[in-house]
């Protein structure tokens, strides 16, 4: 027992932390979440599989058959390089819309408590976990790419423009982990987040241009698509992966700023998840 | 030297339910001191206060002499804390649970390998350090929460009712493990229970909690002797409350049933 580790001299931080050592705390609680999630893919792969069955139903079912049936006209692209960066982006939103419901049973099981009274700000704890989100859909891209390889969708394997899907898929997985945490915090259990969760999930990803061309719906879709997230993301993605025009600079705006509030207004309400 | 806890006038209400009514708690550093009550009794919520899971207003709680609401961050950094519900991560092994708490506490890095060992020794875990915890025992997940909050060499070790759910050797391992560790680092240690025998046995000094107050306070034996030559805890506890053991709240107990059962399904 005398190997136990004993008190250190006095705390060293007596005083609530400034935005330079929150900064550095921020880092940290990133990188440390980051490796976590890292540690548990491993134990748990079969998870990437399992995951990977609803887009590959959506690419080989959905895909082939629109493509054949020219159902949707998509001008010089083929429907299933259209369609996979959106499948991309469908898979990396309902990764992180579960984050929120893990959350809520962070809470229940007590690991949240257990993590809120570590010196970890709040806007730490939920940057990190919004980074986890990121790094799970990352993880995940991976596989539905490989998947969207096989059946012959005309990738770009340009490093930097791959640079730039890693960082809209984060930024786009921290929007939506942090939407579906805020919503934990409001509605407070799990049950009712369940059914929010699956009440958004599905209307997110139908109003998004993810299946169809923007010009191809009525007018108050298309008003829905342009205050959505999901949009820009997979506006993005598909710029950078199959070539499409994009306004890249508008949608990485977009995302990044959508990003930050949503961290904000998620970090704001932690605490009375926790308290709930 | 300040107290290693000092709680005054606390207070805490959820809609119409006053579950902490002013509740004055005092316990010295290096002691093994007891909060004891039934279900319902305000423990948890008393607790979730002194961590900072709930907000406290200045100058009601002091750890190591520093205000829980003006030096939020310095108390977190002097608490240990393992809460009601068995709350390790399932998927992750023992080792990568503590790891991640000596990461989440600034533990040097240079430190971390060898104090993530250590504790998980101390503990006896260290032979199924590298499995996931999911497969271990009740009792196993208690020690390993316990390694998890002694990585940081806390100063205050906060267990909320360590023992629950646990059968009978894997509670005495539990509170053997509580002895040494006070014995190993004079750390003090608040713990919270409903099982008045196991108080008696393991803490220096009680405080018996009731309908959010503290109705008694002092070392088992001298609250036993004031009682009467063949006074248990329980009667003592009786006397106090003039009130039966069991859960004199209903919502308390049933929130706990189902927490203790997710727990199950988690960890099983
Ligand atoms: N988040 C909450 N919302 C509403 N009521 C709550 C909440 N937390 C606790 N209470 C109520 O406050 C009272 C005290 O609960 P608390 O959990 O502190 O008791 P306890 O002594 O820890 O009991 P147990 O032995 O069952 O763990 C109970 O009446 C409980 O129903
Ligand atoms: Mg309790």
């Amino acid at each position: 027992m005398s190997a136990l580790p004993v008190a250190p001299p006095a705390a060293s931080a007596e005083t609530e932390p400034g935005p330079l050592a929150l900064a550095r705390t921020v880092a940290s609680r990133v990188a440390t979440t980051c490796l976590v999630e890292l540690q548990k893919l491993r134990h748990d792969r079969t998870e990437l599989v399992t995951r990977a069955v609803q887009p590959a139903l959506w690419l080989l079912v959905f895909g082939q058959v629109f493509t054949r049936i020219r159902a949707i006209p998509t001008g010089s692209t083929p429907y299933l390089d259209f369609l996979a960066p959106g499948i991309l982006a469908q898979s990396a939103l309902f990764i992180a819309i579960f984050y929120g419901i893990q959350i809520i049973w962070e809470r229940d099981a007590g690991v949240l408590a257990k993590l809120l009274v570590t010196p970890t700000p709040r806007i730490a704890l939920v940057g990190a976990k919004a980074f986890a989100a990121g790094v799970r859909a990352v993880a995940q891209a991976v596989v539905v790419l490989v998947l969207a390889l096989i059946l012959g969708v005309h990738l770009e394997t340009n490093p930097f423009k791959i640079i730039l899907l890693v960082v809209a898929l984060l930024l786009g997985s921290a929007f939506f982990c942090c939407l579906s945490i805020t919503i934990a915090g409001l509605v407070l259990s799990r049950d009712r987040l369940m059914g929010i969760g699956q009440a958004i999930t599905m209307p997110l990803f139908f109003a998004s241009n993810a299946l169809y061309p923007v010009e191809l719906m009525p007018g108050w879709l298309q008003v829905i698509n342009h205050i959505n997230p999901l949009s820009y993301e997979v506006e993005a993605l598909r710029g950078l992966l199959v070539g499409t025009s994009a306004r890249l600079p508008l949608d990485f705006g977009v995302l990044f700023a959508s990003a930050a509030v949503m961290i904000a207004i998620a970090s704001a309400l932690l605490p009375r998840l926790a308290r709930g | 030297m300040t107290p290693a806890l000092r709680c005054v006038g606390l207070r805490q209400k959820f809609g119409d339910t006053v579950a902490v009514d002013g509740l004055d708690l005092e316990v010295e550093r290096g002691e093994v001191f007891g909060l004891l009550g039934p279900n319902g009794a305000g423990k948890t919520t008393t607790i979730r206060m002194i961590t900072t899971l709930l907000p406290a207003p200045p100058g009601a709680i002091q750890v190591m002499g520093r205000d829980v609401a003006r030096q939020r961050t310095a108390v977190r950094r002097l608490i240990g804390y393992v809460p009601q519900q068995l709350s390790a991560d399932g998927t992750l092994t023992g080792r990568e649970n503590v790891a991640l708490f000596a990461r989440l506490y600034d533990v040097p890095r240079a430190a971390r390998a060898a104090q993530v060992a250590a504790v998980l020794d101390a503990m006896d875990l260290t032979e199924v350090a590298d499995r996931p915890s999911k497969t271990y025992s009740g009792g196993m997940v208690r020690r390993l929460e316990l390694a998890q909050a002694l990585v940081s060499a806390p100063q205050l070790l906060i267990l909320d009712e360590p023992t629950v759910g646990l059968d009978p050797v894997a509670r005495d391992g539990v509170w053997d493990r509580i002895a040494a560790i006070r014995a190993a680092t004079g750390m003090t240690v608040l713990v919270t229970t409903h099982a008045m025998q196991e108080a008696d046995e393991h803490c220096e000094r009680v405080a018996l909690m009731h309908r959010g107050r503290i109705r008694a306070q002092g070392s088992p034996g001298e609250l036993k002797d004031a009682l009467g030559p063949d006074a248990t805890l329980d009667d003592v506890f009786r006397h106090h409350t003039g009130n039966a053991l069991t859960g004199d709240n209903e919502n308390g107990g049933m929130r706990d049933v189902r927490a203790a059962r997710r727990t199950a399904r988690r960890v099983g």
